[in-house]
């Protein structure tokens, strides 16, 4: 009985310790295991003016991270850096790091097609190009190489369904992209990012001049996304951000002030700017 | 005395019609003059028939074909390097010292003279080249002259296409070269095709230039080292070597008959670009 | 693969665009190893300064071109320049958009126009003209001014019309505001602002009535003499070369190289200044 008793209690204790590991370590351990994006003291210029300040942020995998902040915040910039399209601008330049799956993005080996082709971006303004909507999706994997139109017919239907928009285009895939509503076309670009079956999506500012049912189908379509997806967003207002996102981070003059799941920087933000904020005080 | 500003206003606001006005009628003046003295003249047997005596009888077909001939070769040669120009500074450069001196050379082709542009294609291509007399020398020295044209309008064709069709195109894992093959260069291209028909609409108007270099042969030409005349220089000596005053009013006619249709299917090209861009 | 067709390609473009400078490099060393001869033969001031062009003589002076080339330059100058900026202004700022419809396309044509037709119809319309009622031979520096004049008008027109409507509207409208005419908005807001455009125009402008050939060959007479009113036949240099090319050989094929010579130095003197003005505006 005596043995029984002390059995009982060493595994009592022996749980007790188990669980204290892990709550003490749980963010670290998943942190480890799931981060897919990290950013290191990223400094960011335009010529002489910097535009993001020593910013680190963890963007962890299978999740939607909102980066909030006013306008000119440096937010753009950030998710321009993530897929090096900031390296069109000939007057950027950046110091610090990007780890992609622990990888530096900056490296003078990474393949630049190779590195936005797993990191896809869809932009404020709806960019279809002027070609047709089936095009318009191939185009990716077609620069990728496939060429087989069976293959593509497959991808085309798959990646405009889960950016719930097949529905509406399926039988007119060979109209021209343009004349689709602004909505659809943002779908599209969506749609378009998801044919080459990135690992992370980038989205800035992707409603900020459609309607609020266009809005919501975006919106419905990201949180399923994510499953599959790495989600970063620049969302247009800070409600999106609380409706859609599992973390937040919020930017002002491109510092990063603030980061946190939504439930802790909505409710109980740390920072008085990121509460201004999200109250409405300004921005 | 001092105008009253209303009166100042009147007074230069009439002026200003006037002006207008006066170039209109003179464009038209010359216009209906060569037309009317010169319509009558064109006929199915004028534009085929080959030259005789002199181009006192006989049509001039084969000035036809020779002016056609030069200008498909300056094409040929003007338009790669044109365009190939536009993009290079359009997409794969900064501004900078080459930019500077690229373009500096382009205004400056722009603004030489086609009879300097007529001696050069004479001492490099007729005689250094030993291409002699012939439609090959004539049209390769309209690429030179037609090169700042090409390169002007193309450039301008490949500013105006919309930044956001490139960043789609890199962000979705395009390269440099495929985003340029596949995005900008189909949407640039009414803007490019513009301008190569307002090139071919100064090859057809060229006479200095093509008069030192192409020769002033009435044979037909049969291959690309033939002699040969175009339409502009044989109008040119048709009407001031008094051979045949009735001839040369055909072939003025005719040059801006093609000139005007040029000038059409151009502004109906830009109007569709401007549409299109809205 | 990948990474060697673009760097290929952009070494192709690179050599595409080095066409315009060897295009230019080119002609400038062929035209002065031809022609260079004649300045040591003859003697570079006695060549510019020397009164009497004889071939058959070996006298080769182009004094009297050059003053052919002033005047008649100049003339045509004085007659297109008001005529080509009245009409910059009026499409501009006083055209009915249905004429401006109109208007446009002329100015197109007319610069599409073969010289030689312009000499054609001066040939047969302007110099019988002159010499009914203002006597001489008609054939004289007024016809080649008048005929210039006409085909310096699109160049004029449509660089000064580009520097008007690009000055920003609040120039307009801040002096309207203040209760001027439009005719004192004009004279004293859009006019100066507009100045350096202007000006590259009517230098362009110049540039092209020096180096027109055909058209004045028709109208301008082409004796080698000093002009003693402007009822007088001259001759510039392109006339010189344009009629004397084709049977000229030996020296006399030098001497009109150096002509070319001058005519070419004093055509890129023009275009850098004109240049060098827009450049200068743009920064």
């Amino acid at each position: 009985m005596k043995n029984y008793a002390a059995l009982a209690k060493l595994c009592y204790s022996f749980k007790l310790q188990i669980l204290c590991f892990a709550k003490i370590y749980k963010g670290w351990i998943i942190k480890i295991l799931n981060v897919k994006i990290s950013i290191k003291n990223l400094n960011f210029y335009y010529n002489d003016k910097q535009a993001i300040h020593d910013l680190n942020l963890d963007i962890p995998a299978n999740e939607v991270t909102s980066v909030i902040g006013p306008s000119d915040s440096g937010i753009t910039t950030l998710l321009r850096s993530l897929n090096r399209l900031c390296d069109l601008n000939r007057e950027a330049r950046a110091e610090g790091d990007i780890l992609l799956d622990g990888k530096s993005i900056f490296g003078k080996e990474v393949n630049v097609t190779e590195l936005r082709r797993r990191v896809g971006m869809v932009f404020d303004v709806p960019a279809p190009l002027p070609i047709s909507i089936f095009d318009n999706i191939a185009y990716g994997p077609r620069l990728n190489g496939k060429k087989n139109r069976k293959e593509l017919a497959g991808i085309v239907e798959q990646s405009l369904s889960m950016a719930a928009l097949w529905d509406e285009v399926k039988d007119r895939l060979n109209k021209p992209a343009m004349s689709l509503s602004g909505g659809q076309q943002q779908r599209l670009c969506v749609a378009r990012v998801l044919a080459l079956m990135p690992e992370v999506i980038l989205l800035d500012r992707p409603c900020s001049g459609l309607d609020p049912i266009s809005t919501a189908k975006i919106e419905e379509s990201l949180i399923k996304l994510k499953e599959r997806f790495t989600i970063v967003i620049a969302p247009h207002n800070v409600q999106q951000a609380g409706r859609i996102s599992d973390r937040v981070a919020f930017m002002l003059m491109g510092d990063l002030i603030e980061e946190g799941t939504n439930a802790s920087v909505f409710s109980s933000p740390k920072d008085r700017r990121t509460n201004d904020y999200i109250t409405g005080r300004f921005g | 005395m001092k105008l009253s500003p209303k009166t100042a206003q009147k007074i230069a606001k009439t002026l200003i019609w006037s002006a207008a006005l006066f170039v209109l009628v003179v464009l038209v003046a010359i216009i209906l003059y060569i037309l009317i003295k010169g319509l009558p003249m064109i006929n199915w047997g004028f534009l085929t028939a080959i030259p005789r005596d002199m181009g006192r009888s006989g049509g001039i077909s084969s000035t036809i074909v020779g002016t056609a001939m030069v200008t498909a070769v300056a094409i040929v040669i003007a338009v790669p390097l044109g365009i190939g120009t536009a993009f290079y500074l359009a997409e794969y450069t900064k501004e900078g010292m080459i930019t500077r001196i690229i373009r500096f050379s382009a205004d400056s082709l722009a603004g030489i003279p086609s009879i300097v542009y007529g001696l050069f294609g004479y001492i490099f291509f007729v005689i250094y080249l030993k291409m002699g007399w012939s439609v090959l020398s004539g049209g390769l020295t309209l690429s030179f002259m037609i090169l700042p044209t090409m390169i002007r309008t193309s450039e301008e064709a490949i500013i105006t296409v919309p930044n956001a069709y490139r960043e789609a195109s890199f962000s979705l894992g395009g390269t440099k070269w495929q985003t340029i093959i596949k995005t900008v260069f189909p949407s640039a291209l009414r803007g490019i095709a513009n301008g190569i028909i307002l090139s071919i609409g100064r090859c057809i108007a060229e006479t200095a230039a093509v008069a030192l270099t192409a020769g002033a042969v009435l044979r037909m030409p049969t291959s690309l080292l033939s002699p040969t005349r175009t339409m502009a220089y044989h109008f040119y000596l048709l009407a001031t070597e008094g051979i045949s005053m009735e001839n040369a009013y055909g072939t003025a006619a005719l040059l801006i008959i093609l000139i005007f249709f040029i000038n059409v299917v151009v502004n109906a090209g830009v109007n569709k670009f401007m549409s299109k861009g809205k | 693969m990948k990474k060697f067709k673009e760097k290929l390609s952009g070494r192709i473009f690179f050599a595409l665009a080095l066409s315009s400078i060897s295009a230019l490099a080119l002609i400038t060393v062929f035209i002065i190893y031809k022609g260079a001869q004649t300045f040591i033969d003859v003697g570079f001031f006695k060549f510019i300064f020397g009164m009497s062009w004889s071939p058959g003589r070996d006298e080769f002076g182009i004094f009297p071109m050059i003053i052919g080339t002033v005047t008649v330059t100049l003339g045509a100058a004085a007659i297109g320049v008001p005529i080509g900026i009245c009409c910059s202004i009026f499409l501009a700022e006083f055209a009915p958009s249905a004429l401006q419809n109109i208007f446009r396309p002329a100015i197109q044509l007319l610069a599409g126009i073969p010289s030689v037709v312009y000499g054609f119809w001066g040939l047969l319309f302007v110099v019988p003209l002159i010499r009914n009622y203002l006597g001489g031979p008609g054939l004289s520096i007024l016809a080649g001014a008048i005929i210039l004049a006409i085909m310096i008008l699109p160049t004029i027109i449509t660089i000064s019309e580009v520097s008007l409507i690009s000055l920003p509207r609040h120039y307009k409208d801040g002096s309207l505001a203040l209760g001027l005419t439009q005719w004192q908005t004009i004279c004293s807001v859009q006019l100066p602002a507009a100045k350096s455009g202007i000006v590259a125009a009517v230098i362009l402008g110049l540039g092209r009535a020096m180096g027109e050939t055909m058209a004045v060959i028709m109208v301008l007479g082409n004796a080698v003499a000093l002009p003693d009113s402007i009822l007088a036949p001259v001759r510039t240099f392109t006339t010189n070369i344009g009629i004397e090319m084709g049977y000229a050989s030996g020296e006399h094929q030098q001497a009109l190289f150096a002509t070319g010579i001058v005519l070419f130095v004093i055509i890129m003197m023009l275009n850098s200044l004109a240049q060098y003005i827009t450049r200068r505006k743009a920064k």
